[in-house]
């Protein structure tokens, strides 16, 4: 096209900076294909991790329909299996915002090239960028607030978060396999030092002297998404490596110190919890099964035989602890209390929080059977802190920290 | 340029596309759908229209001061940490910016005050790198100069 008024974004005389071509393009494309798709799997894990098809209490997107085809029991190994997945969704995702960010800075001239469509197909691409660039920013925007605690965004975070995610990923493939190929052929060429063969319109008629080279460009996002993650990444450990987590947060130091230091997803505070409901005298813990009700005090559940386990708390916010030693009754003993003896059930958990969406959770039978799923009542070789569930908690391996019922009131062993 | 894809394969392919981002969408808009067609489209045009060319117009204004004083190539000293301290902020701006201090108190029984000493330390410390490393190779270069420079004749 003619540049007559580069003073219009619609001329491409009005874009400067010689950065813009198909190859620094082409770059932080691939890179985002790679991890978006990482990104979008470890998503749908998340959802796979909470047993949404269990029971109406772990599902908080219940019109999911066929989006949940792939939906399978969650394993109970390897124990870190969520601690892993949910680290990797959280820490890559806010890993990639500079590489997103300069992926939308190089191809921002073409939001508006004119004619605005040139072709019914066209019209219909653009279109699906709107929802691939919307629903990209959607995705980070409300991921990012979450793992803040800021509850910005109209409505709960699963159902946005989950549905933005399916409508960004039908924008996301269309893109990928209209522009991968050429994307490769790209960077291949301009690695034997050729010339790109697509994408010259990204290329400014009239660019500005460099201030730096593109290969300093491409270093500059990678140390942009260096900084994030050497500031994020450490909120998945305890101790020193914690510390390094300085922006992020559960990131700097541990709550407390001693055996009940470690993170705290919500406090008992926070939750509502009432000493006068958690003493000796006054808390029972409710199992109900196949042969009736037994009523526990926190004393009997002492005299059972106890067990331990070291396990990691998961959060989907994507902070995690390392393994702490809990000890505690396991759930098949439970279980077997209530007369399900050889096969146990699923469980439907209730915890003393008045509020908080999963005040009850649903475990599947494969998690009450693990020999490692405990209601843990000590953790560290001491009893539960109030923050850590006083006076007992669930703890299942590979488990989400949600499913990880604090204050636990009563237990409904059966099939759900 | 690339020749025209095929048209038929590429409008059968946005047909998919739309037809689940639709299936999706209906779910995604549910009970408050202004609010967050509000927030999908305006993420994007708050995007394009405000943040890239805030930081553009930023960016433009670094490189134009350094260009008035004839040291264009000097603006990857100041734009460098500048961005990366701005990167920093636009991520964790609830924090930061103290907006979410009585809910992350409470609920973690962590300090939520630490936030935004610790993003101005780390501002600080980028800067300071980046004049250490301006310094060290301004001296490198001007060593380097003296070396090349013919022996003064008495």
């Amino acid at each position: 096209m003619r540049d007559h008024s580069p003073r219009l974004p619609t001329s491409p005389g009005f874009w400067r900076s010689p950065l813009r071509g198909p190859w620094f393009t082409s770059v932080l494309g691939l890179v985002l294909l790679v991890g978006i798709t990482v990104l979008f799997v470890t998503g749908l894990l998340s959802y796979a991790a909470y047993n949404p098809g269990l029971s109406p209490v772990n599902d908080k997107t219940p019109d999911k329909g066929i989006l949940g085809f792939y939906l399978f029991a969650w394993p109970t190994g390897p124990y870190w299996l969520y601690r892993l997945t949910q680290g990797v969704h959280v820490t890559l995702g806010v890993t990639l915002i500079p590489v997103l960010l300069a992926k939308l800075w190089s191809v921002v001239p073409k939001l508006f090239a004119l004619p605005p469509a040139r072709s019914l197909t066209h019209a219909l691409e653009r279109i699906s960028l709107l929802l691939l660039v919307g629903g990209a920013l959607f995705e980070f925007v409300t991921g990012v607030l979450n793992v803040q605690l800021d509850y910005l965004f109209p409505g709960s975070f699963y159902p946005l978060h989950f549905y933005g995610a399916w409508v960004f990923f039908a924008a996301f493939v269309t893109h990928a396999v209209l522009k991968t190929p050429a994307a490769v052929r790209n960077v291949r060429r301009m690695r034997q030092g050729q010339e790109a063969a697509d994408g010259g319109e990204l290329v400014p008629p009239r660019p500005d002297p460099a201030t730096v080279t593109r290969r300093g460009a491409l270093w500059f996002v990678g140390g942009g998404s260096l900084l994030l993650f050497g500031t994020t990444a450490g909120r998945s450990f305890d101790g020193p490596l914690r510390r390094t987590a300085l922006l992020a947060p559960h990131g700097g130091a541990d709550p407390g110190s001693g055996p009940n230091g470690f993170q705290i997803n919500k406090t008992a505070a926070y939750a509502g919890i009432d000493d006068a409901e958690t003493g000796e005298d006054a808390w029972r813990l409710v199992v109900t099964g196949r042969t009736g009700t037994v009523r526990l005090s926190r004393a009997e559940l002492l005299h059972l035989p106890l067990h331990s386990a070291a396990l990691p708390i998961a959060c989907v916010e994507g902070w995690s602890t390392s393994d702490q030693w809990w000890r505690g009754v396991r759930l098949r003993d439970l279980a077997a209390l209530v007369g399900h003896d050889d096969d146990p059930p699923d469980v439907l958990v209730e915890s003393l929080q008045r509020h908080g969406s999963f005040r009850r959770a649903a475990l599947r039978a494969n998690q009450v059977a693990d020999p490692r799923s405990l209601l843990a009542l000590q953790v560290n070789g001491e009893d539960l802190s109030p923050d850590h569930g006083y006076p007992a908690r669930i703890v299942v391996p590979a488990a989400p920290g949600v499913l990880n019922t604090k204050w636990v009131a009563r237990m409904t062993f059966g099939d759900l | 340029m690339r020749k025209p894809p095929k048209g038929t394969a590429q409008l059968l392919l946005l047909a998919c596309s739309f037809a689940l981002a639709g299936y999706a969408g209906v779910r995604l808009l549910g009970d408050d759908w202004l609010g967050v067609t509000l927030w999908f489209v305006g993420a994007a045009l708050l995007h394009d229209l405000v943040l890239l060319p805030l930081y553009a117009v930023a960016d433009r204004g670094v490189v134009r001061v350094f260009g008035a004083a004839g040291h264009r190539e000097r603006t990857m000293y100041v734009r460098v940490p500048a961005a990366l301290s701005a990167l920093l902020l636009l991520v964790w701006f609830p924090l930061i910016g103290g907006q979410v201090d009585r809910r992350y108190g409470m609920a973690t029984g962590l300090p939520a005050d630490g936030f935004l000493g610790r993003w101005l330390l780390i501002t600080a410390v980028l800067f300071a790198g980046s004049a250490l490393l301006f310094l060290l190779r301004l001296r490198l270069r001007l060593r380097r100069a003296t070396k090349d420079r013919p022996p003064v004749a008495h």
